[in-house]
Formats: C-alpha cells, structure tokens, sequence
C-alpha cells in the first residue's frame, strides 16, 4: 500500500470489506425467515409473471452454516493474512518470504547434492553422468536461449562445442565466464582506417585462415594489421583470451566469415555481453555448468 | 402452517429448516434387483480391476507424476489428452439418451451416491434393523445399547469408506506398494490426504447426506430435466386406476398403505406427479407391486409410463414405440458417430509420439562453408512396452541433410528429447531468406508400421 500517499485509502479499503462482510451477515439473518400473510404461508410470496408463485421448500438447516462459516473464515482470513489496507497480518505473510521459504525448503532439499558435486574437481565431474546430466538440465533453463540447446551458438553467440574459446578455456575461465559474465569489445575502425583500408585489413584477416583473398590488399592490410590489431589479436592473430579477443586463423567467425561481414566487423566494430549469473544461480550450480559445458567440447 | 379464518394474519417462515432424516423401508423386486446387479457390477470393477496385473505391472494404473496413463495395453501420455476429451462426450451423450428415453436411469441404478447410499443402508440394516427399529432406535434415549449400535454402524462405514478411498488412490499410485505402505505406515503426505478425503466424501455422501446430495448439490439432476419431452419413460402412478384411495367398494386400487413413500429414499409421495427430488430408482414400482399381488389386484399401479400414455391411454407396445422419436434417434446416431470414431482412431494409433520444438532464440545460423544450419529438438514417445530404436530423417528441401544422432534407443514407455542440427548444403547466395516448411520423419527399426511424419519449418536469415 506504500503506493498510496495519504491514509485516507487504508481506512476506505478497511472499512468497505468490513462493512460487506457484516451485510452479508445481516442478509443471511435477515432472508432466514420472513413474515408473510397467513393465507400464503406455503409460497414465498414471490409472483412473477402475474401469477406463478414459488413454493417454500426450505434449504437444510447445514446449508446457512456453510454461509456462516464462510462469513468466519473471511474474518480469520483478514486477520491472519493482509488484506485490510496496510495492515499486515499476524501472520506477516509476504510474497517475498513466501518465495524466500520455498527457496529455503528447496536448498535444503538439493543443497547436499550440489554440495557434493561442488567438493569435485571438475576434471572429475566429466565422469559422472548424473552430474552433467543436471548441468544439462540447468543449460537447458539458462544457456541454451542464446547458446542454442546444442550448445552450437548463433550469430553473435558462440559456440560452446568447438575447441576455440574466446576468454580460455580451462575450467577457471569457463567458472568466471559464466559468473561473472564477459564484455567482449572490438573497437570500430572504420574512421581510423578508411574504407579501402578496412577492406585491405578484411582481406589479411581472410588469408590468416587460409580463404581465398587478394594478395595485393592482403599485403597492405598485413601494415595496418601490424600497427592497429596486433595489439589485441596478436602478432600471429591467434588472439587473446585475457581480453576475449579472438582467434582470426581458425575457421570460426563470431560474426559471420564472408568478406562483407569482416569488412562491418572491422568498420563498426562489435561489443558481446555474456551477463554474470553468479546472484541467479550460485557457485555451486555454476561449478556443474562449467563441467557440462567442457563436457560439450571433449566429445 | 395456514391459519384458518384470519388471512390477514402475518405468519413466520423459516427458509432454512433442520433436515428430517428419511429411514426408506427395505424393498425387493424387479428393479431393486436391476440396482443390486448394478452395485456388484460396478463395484467389482471399482474394488477389484486396481488389483489386476497385466504384463507383470498393474493393468490399470493413471500414473500422474510420471504422466503416463496405462489402460491394459494401452499407454497413453498427456498429448492423449483428446481420448479424455472424447470419453467424457461419449458419456455426456449417453446420459442424453438414456435420460430422454426413460428419465434418471444413472441417478436410479448407477451413481455412485445411489451405488454407495445402498450399500450403506444394506449395513445400517443389518445392524440396526429395518425402517420402525432405526426411527424407534433415532427416538430413544442414549444408553449403552444404542451407542453399542451406533458404533457398530459408524464402525463399519468407515471401514467401507476408507476401503473406498484406498482403491481410489491406489488407481494413481501402485495399489500393491501403497497396501504395504498402509501397513508400514509410510504413505505419503498427498496419498494420506486423498484416501481420507476420498474415505470421508464416501462416508460423508453415502451416510449422512444421502438425498441431499441428489436434492440440493447434484447439477446433473437439475439438468436432466431439460431432456424429458412426454415420452419420456417416467416413474408414473396411474391416478385413473388409483383414485379414490382407500379400501372397500367405490374405491380405486390404490389402498393407501403408503408403502410407496416409506421406501422412496427422497422422502416423497409418487402419487403427487413427477416431482424434481424423484431419483427414478423405481423402489415405490417394487413396494407397489408387492401390496397388489396381496391384494389381488394387477400390478403397476406405479409403474415406468410416459405422459402422453398417461393422457391418452397407450397400450404399452405404442408407448414403447414411441420412443423411436427423432429426440431419441438424432442422440443414438451422434454417440455412434463418436464411439465408432474413436475406437477407429484407438485402433489405427501409432504407438509413437513425437514433438518439434524449434530452438526459439537459435533462429538460424551459419556454420564452416557458410552453410545454414536449424536446432530443433525432437521429443520421442515411445508408448510400446519394448524399447525402440528409431531413426530419424529429415525431407522437404534439397540438399537438407540431419546432423545429430540419427538413430535414438528410448526405453520401454518413456520418452527422449534429443537436440537434432538440420543442414542446408547450398551456397548461400542460392538460398532467399525465409521460412522453408520441412518434415521429419522418425520410424521404428524392424518396425516400418511405426512411423511418425511431423511438420516443422527451416529458417533461412
């Protein structure tokens, strides 16, 4: 009710429920018996359409009790839960701690189990099958809506199946991958370099991985390679996975590998987020993902 | 309640009165056979089909958390769900049917409230004796005597009761494993609560309630009406052969004994004309017949008539012919329709489900030779009771090839998702953008008649 400024709504919520509550306690008294004209007594003295009248055929005595005790369990309820404007209840029952306790009750429910699989190595988690069986399961909940459900990427979003990892790929580096999430940003060129120069520097980065290219452009890009990208991808272009940097001479592109989809990568330059989950989901799950997902790439 | 010579007077009127309990005379015959046919018929099956192994498992189980529902040979999983559906239209027309031909036959002979209030009277009887011993025994005073057969009674209804609602779960969970659990004391806390909920409603309804049930709280009594015409076969008491009441000459058939209202189990008077609370259970027809034959007179006093037979005094073979009315025969050919329907359809299911679900947020991506490649996941159901090797493929483009595992072993009646990758190999320049339709097709080894074909989209970006 904080949305509320002033007590005045508090009060007119209040006092509209308890005022319903008690009319209906007086129509239910009121509508138990009625005084009708002696030589009527036998119909309710309703007439509708002139003159069909309805005959009393009293309701069980148990039926007005049911009223009764609805009448009664909404007080207990106003009471016990919140309901009557800001007041909270007794019982000081939330959404947020119901959440809370379920989540409670949960931990205490699956904690040991993590809890177990947290004391392993991960190298030796990839042996167990129930293990990556749940990493799949949580991948499935979490990755999988960008990584795809195979693991296979998309367009902007890596691969997890292949051996090229961006930020490395050593069990730590999957961990804090996934916990503390990763910005990956490629600076754009295309001011610095011109358009004929990031078409020269597109087609060294081609010739790296062996397509075909123009060897005149692949001879001045290999120049503004050497002064602009070495410093990020490296003198061999094999990259840099302290700063996410990539791989150019392997044959996998984040962004697509055709010459029009370098030349923007280089012009505009890009920037990927992996969000961190380590609040959504905890060490201990996280430890399983980073087995499952290093799982992917041994098979 | 009527005051006499003062109408004027302004008299009181209670809407809600205590409940006066009806103590129906015991009564034997020809339709009180019929409902004690129906009792054991329907009670055996109840008791007795939860306990019948099939395959060395339960024949009949409804195995809710594994959502797997098994009805002898058959299994069936939620996506089923229409077979539900169709049972509970093929029921629904039934009561139409029968209720137009001849009133509230389910209410009479086979409700469970009917099928449990008789088997509950047939106790009270036993223990407490017939209707004048239960009012004279309602009418005394407390003593050890009367406590000694109340308990008796209550004692074993809830034995009923609780037998009842242990059959009931045991039909959701293995009823063998839930008796030992009974004995162990070790159900758990949902089986606890419905085989008591289930024990108290039996108890409840069948003990206590009784006509009330049918009188204030069943829809289906109120609704059945609306499918009585005046040919419908009703619980009729013939007032031309009846009237005047009373013994002696000048007087109709009808020697007012009112053992007619002492056996019906709602409390009323049949001589009065069809009234809502009638079940249609034909006890007063049995009760009356029997005072007849006493007093020589030809049964069916009160008897199964129709209004218009009633009015305009039909022999029984034209009332009886009647009944072929286009109300009759338009609800007969729709429930043909529906059985014949489904048991075509039961018959010619596969036992193979399968589901595409697309990779939602994986639209489409380019992979080495920048060829387009789709993620689907494929959820394989397989409701045969043998595992299943099924291979998978993939159809509706050129050059579309599956990558993934294209033969998938799943278990005895359970289920498997496996990602699958569809690959279009085609240059991408040959290929619009766009939403290209596709099927795959998953068919059992060694069983080509297991064969599923389900329709799914590529995308092309």
């Amino acid at each position: 009710m904080i949305e509320f400024t002033s007590g005045f709504w508090d009060l007119y919520i209040t006092i509209i429920t308890l005022v319903s509550i008690l009319a209906c306690g007086v129509l239910l008294v009121a509508q138990s018996r009625r005084r009708v004209a002696g030589g009527e007594a036998e119909t309710t003295g309703h007439t509708w359409d002139e003159d069909l009248g309805e005959y009393n055929n009293p309701l069980p005595r148990w039926w007005m009790w049911l009223f009764w005790i609805t009448i009664v369990f909404s007080l207990a309820y106003l009471v016990l839960y919140p309901g009557l404007g800001s007041y909270r209840g007794l019982w000081k029952w939330t959404q947020v701690s119901q959440l809370e306790q379920e989540t409670a009750r949960h931990e205490e429910k699956f904690g040991p189990l993590y809890e177990r699989y947290a004391q392993m190595d991960v190298q030796a988690l990839l042996a167990e099958p129930r293990a990556l069986a749940i990493g799949q399961k949580l991948f499935l909940n979490n990755c999988a809506q960008c990584h795809a459900s195979d693991a296979g990427g998309s367009r902007g979003f890596p691969s997890l199946t292949d051996r090229d990892w961006l930020w490395g790929g050593t069990p730590e580096a999957i961990r804090t991958s996934i916990a503390e999430g990763r910005l990956g940003v490629m600076p754009p060129w295309g001011p610095v370099l011109g358009e004929q120069g990031v078409k020269d520097a597109a087609h060294y980065v081609m010739s790296l991985s062996g397509m075909p290219a123009d060897s005149i452009r692949v001879a001045r890009g290999k120049e503004l390679y050497a002064k602009t990208c070495v410093a990020c991808h490296g003198a061999e272009g094999k990259g840099n996975p302290a700063m996410g940097a990539p791989n150019l001479t392997d044959k996998v592109w984040l962004h697509g590998g055709s010459e029009a989809q370098i030349m923007q990568t280089i012009a505009q330059g890009r920037s990927d987020q992996m969000p961190a989950h380590k609040d959504l989901l905890g060490e201990a799950r996280i430890h399983l993902l980073a087995a499952y997902v290093l799982s992917l790439s041994r098979q | 309640m009527r005051t006499d010579g003062a109408p004027a007077q302004v008299v009181e009127q209670a809407l809600y009165e205590v409940r006066k309990t009806i103590h129906p005379r015991a009564v034997h015959g020809w339709f009180a056979g019929w409902r004690w046919a129906l009792v054991w018929a329907t009670q055996i099956v109840f008791y007795g089909l939860a306990w019948l192994p099939w395959n060395e498992r339960q024949a009949v189980l409804f195995d809710i958390a594994q959502r797997k529902f098994t009805i002898f040979g058959l299994i069936l999983f939620p996506q089923d769900i229409i077979y539900l559906t169709v049972l509970l239209i093929i029921s629904a027309l039934s009561l139409f049917l029968f209720t137009a031909v001849a009133g509230r036959l389910w209410c009479g002979y086979a409700c469970p409230q009917t099928v449990y209030t008789e088997i509950f009277l047939w106790v009270e009887e036993r223990i407490e004796g017939d209707r004048m011993a239960r009012m004279k025994l309602d009418a005394a005073p407390l003593t050890a005597g009367k406590l000694a057969l109340k308990a008796a009674k209550h004692g074993v209804w809830i034995a009923v009761a609780l037998w009842t609602g242990f059959t009931f779960v045991g039909y959701f969970t293995p009823i063998r494993e839930l008796w030992d659990a009974v004995w162990r004391l070790g159900t758990g806390p949902w089986e606890t609560f419905w085989v008591l909920f289930y024990g108290f409603a039996t108890y409840g309804n069948a003990g206590w309630m009784r006509e009330q049930v049918c009188k204030y709280m069943c829809p289906y009594a109120r609704f059945q009406s609306a499918m009585f015409d005046k040919d419908t076969l009703i619980i009729s008491y013939d007032p031309g052969r009846g009237e005047p009441r009373g013994k002696g000459p000048g007087k109709g058939h009808c020697v007012d004994c009112s053992i007619c209202v002492q056996v019906c189990p709602t409390g009323i008077d049949i001589r009065d004309g069809l009234q809502y609370e009638c079940i249609g259970c034909a006890a007063c027809i049995d009760g009356c017949d029997r005072v007849m034959e006493k007093v020589g007179f030809p049964k069916g006093l009160i008897r199964y008539s129709t209004q218009h037979a009633m009015e305009r005094k039909l022999t029984r073979a034209r009332m009886f012919r009647r009944a072929f009315r286009p109300r009759v025969l338009v609800y007969s050919a729709i429930l043909w329709i529906v059985i014949i329907a489904a048991g075509v359809s039961l018959w010619n299911r596969v036992p193979l489900k399968v589901d595409v679900i697309r990779d939602r947020a994986a639209i489409s991506r380019e992979v080495e030779g920048g060829m387009i490649e789709n993620v689907y996941r494929l959820q394989i159901m397989n409701t045969t009771e043998a595992t299943r090797t099924y291979e998978i493929d993939v159809e509706g483009l050129e050059h579309l090839e599956l990558h993934g595992p294209e033969r998938v072993e799943v278990g005895p009646a359970s289920s498997r998702t496996v990602p699958v990758r569809v690959r279009l190999h085609a240059e991408r320049e040959h290929v619009g953008a766009g939403i290209y339709p596709i099927e795959f097709e998953v068919e059992a080894e060694d069983h080509p008649e297991e064969a599923v074909r389900e329709k799914s989209v590529f995308m092309v970006r």
